[in-house]
């Protein structure tokens, strides 16, 4: 786990459900084989409707045509987040893409689960709505172990508390839970 | 303790469990499919060895469903890892493509063959596992992470979850399916309203469903958010599954004093037919608000519509009738389409019924239910309008972005299918 996540943010709607993170017609590639699973990183978040792809102003491809990785480091997100389907593609296709951490205002459950087990990035969970107040494209810097945001935009720069990782903070240190399970001699080590 | 806790204690190691524990459970059945299995199986031997045996293979149901009958070559290919994975691991439960073992649907395909057993605990990788709650057991849907892990281990952690009731009292209307309660009551709490929590029905509106339809109710839970949904198991749960299983199971009820962090009494004669608006599914509206909306599509299948009840209220309206759109009908399983070919509705066959109509038939699986590869049966490709009896209408859920879906019952888009825009069953049956 990284203590200090940097890089700009790309910022989404409410609902994001799991169809826009990862269209269903992508699914077929292997999340096992180190080249065809990059076109996951292509094809992530793209079935987010143009309107709120990269808000506030909408029409900001996630990862540009012909890339496998997006510009971005970190999504802020909405209301129940991730919500849909159970594919674990949809945190793999964002962690493929280069996100490092996800900063939302609810999850859905299958998705939040996923993230956390699968170490795939931390999903941090916020207080109140960032939406309309980080620009896609604002450079953000998350301290991890204070639970801190901070949020340049032009000159200034304003620092938010994100809530406590709680119950699932041990996998999150851990790594994921094959790691969590094996340092709590709940399986046996490698 | 509530149904929902009654099954998670009896799978821990704690007599009694409360919402919010963290809890280690032994698990029944674990399912998976061929969109999540070769991502499951990845891990599975990445963090168990190459040579690992899963923990039972009794408990492991491998239902390939999702994308079978395309000339997509990774999609076929995901087939192969499935095919070489059970036969190296002997696992007595695979229902392979292209074999008269095949089936179909996943979630309707455990309940036929007997997966689907009271008082215990499924996880499946497919969010819309918790269709199996209708038969009076735990079943949620997973990732590929905790899939690899239970089959390695038969456990698994859960937070448990706080459980909400609703209960329909009295008798549903005749033109009322599960569908239209489904989605009534999805609009009510709205697409979060039971997120991390567990949908519990009761009532003798919701006890007279058959199974079918009482599968229907659960299977929209996660719609709502929900982490599973349950309907205790009677009669009817313990008459089906016996005539597809003879492994025991448990029957559990609910406490008296079990508490509900949420509780709703609907009278089940005041209920209308509704759809689900694009683009999310508690974006409700009787019909009668959206009746004449034009339709390019209907689309009758999936697990939520796609059962024989489902094609035998479809058949009710469709019987000598002609359709005005493309409509398209895919049995969930096998079962359900030799059901099909061999049951009648007013002397003539279903399949015929649907055939005279004017309708495509495909073939048995989740097909454009999600959309899926291009060459997929029944996907969308541009600005359709469909009426579909479907789970999801999220933006580009059935294949193109620009595309509309509507969610309704059978009876509502068989009604809609013969007029070409959305319309009351009511006009056709009553």
């Amino acid at each position: 786990m990284e203590d200090i996540i940097e890089g700009t943010a790309y910022v989404l709607g409410d609902d994001i459900d799991t169809d826009q993170i990862i269209p269903a017609e992508h699914l077929v590639y292997s999340l096992s084989d180190p080249e065809e699973k990059k076109n996951y990183g292509k094809y992530a978040l793209s079935g987010v409707p143009s309107a709120g792809a990269g808000l506030p102003d909408g029409g900001k491809s996630f990862v540009a045509d012909g890339k496998f990785e997006s510009d971005h480091k970190i999504i802020i997100g909405g209301k129940n987040f991730g919500c849909g389907s159970s594919r674990e593609h949809a945190p793999a296709c964002l962690k493929i893409a280069g996100i490092k951490a996800v900063v939302a205002e609810s999850y859905a459950r299958i998705f939040y689960r996923n993230s956390v087990d699968g170490g795939f990035f931390i999903p941090f969970e916020t207080p109140a709505s960032l939406i309309g107040t980080i620009r896609t494209g604002d450079r953000l810097v998350i301290d991890v172990a204070k639970g801190e945001l901070t949020h340049h935009s032009g000159g200034d720069s304003k620092v938010w508390q994100l809530k406590p990782l709680g119950d699932v903070s041990e996998i999150i240190r851990a790594g994921d839970i094959f790691a969590y399970a094996r340092k709590a001699g709940l399986i046996p080590s490698a | 303790m509530t149904l929902t806790e009654k099954i998670l204690a009896d799978h821990s190691d704690q007599a009694t469990v409360s919402p919010g524990d963290n809890i280690w459970i032994d698990v029944d059945v674990l399912m998976t499919h061929d969109v999540c299995g070769p991502g499951t199986i990845g891990i599975f031997k990445e963090q168990f060895g190459a040579d690992f045996k899963v923990w039972n293979k009794e408990k492991v149901v491998i239902i390939p469903d999702h994308y079978i009958f395309t000339s997509d070559v990774h999609a076929n290919r995901n087939i192969d890892i499935l095919r070489a994975f059970a036969k190296e691991q002997s696992l007595p439960y695979y229902y392979d493509v292209g074999t008269k073992d095949y089936k179909g649907v996943c979630h309707i395909a455990l309940a036929q063959e007997g997966h689907n057993r009271p008082g215990e605990v499924l996880f499946g990788t497919d969010s819309h596992t918790c269709t199996s709650g209708a038969f009076g057991m735990f079943a949620t849907g997973i990732g590929n992470t905790d899939a690899a892990f239970i089959m390695g281990t038969g456990k698994l952690w859960v937070k448990v979850p706080e459980s909400m009731r609703f209960e329909f009292t009295g008798e549903f209307p005749p033109y009322i399916m599960a569908k239209d309660i489904i989605l009534q009551v999805i609009g009510d709490i709205g697409v979060a309203g039971a997120t991390y929590r567990a949908m519990e029905w009761a009532g003798d509106a919701i006890m007279n469903f058959s199974m079918e339809e009482r599968m229907t109710l659960c299977n929209m839970a996660i719609e709502a958010g929900g982490k599973n949904a349950l309907i205790p198991a009677d009669e009817k749960t313990v008459e089906y599954v016996k005539q597809r299983t003879d492994k025991p199971f448990k029957i559990h009820h609910a406490d008296a004093d079990a508490k509900y962090c949420f509780n709703k009494v609907y009278n089940a004669s005041e209920m209308e037919p509704v759809v689900a608006k694009p683009h999310s599914p508690d974006n409700k509206a009787k019909v009668t608000e959206v009746a004449g909306t034009k339709i390019d599509r209907a689309y009758i299948g999936s697990c939520t519509g796609g059962k024989f009840t489902d094609f035998l209220a479809a058949a009710r309206i469709l019987k000598g009738k002609k359709v005005a759109v493309d409509t398209f009908i895919v049995p969930a399983t096998m079962e359900v389409e030799k059901d099909l070919y061999e049951k009648r509705w007013d002397g003539e066959t279903l399949m015929d019924i649907f055939k005279n109509a004017g309708a495509s038939i495909g073939e048995s699986s989740c097909a454009a239910c999600l959309g899926g590869p291009k060459d997929t049966f029944g996907r969308t490709h541009g600005t359709e309008v469909v009426i579909s009896t479907t789970n999801r209408n999220f933006p580009g859920r059935m294949g193109s972005k620009q595309s509309e879906v509507y969610l309704a019952s059978p009876y509502t888009a068989a009604a809609s299918a013969i007029t070409g825009k959305i319309t009351d069953p009511r006009e056709f049956i009553n």
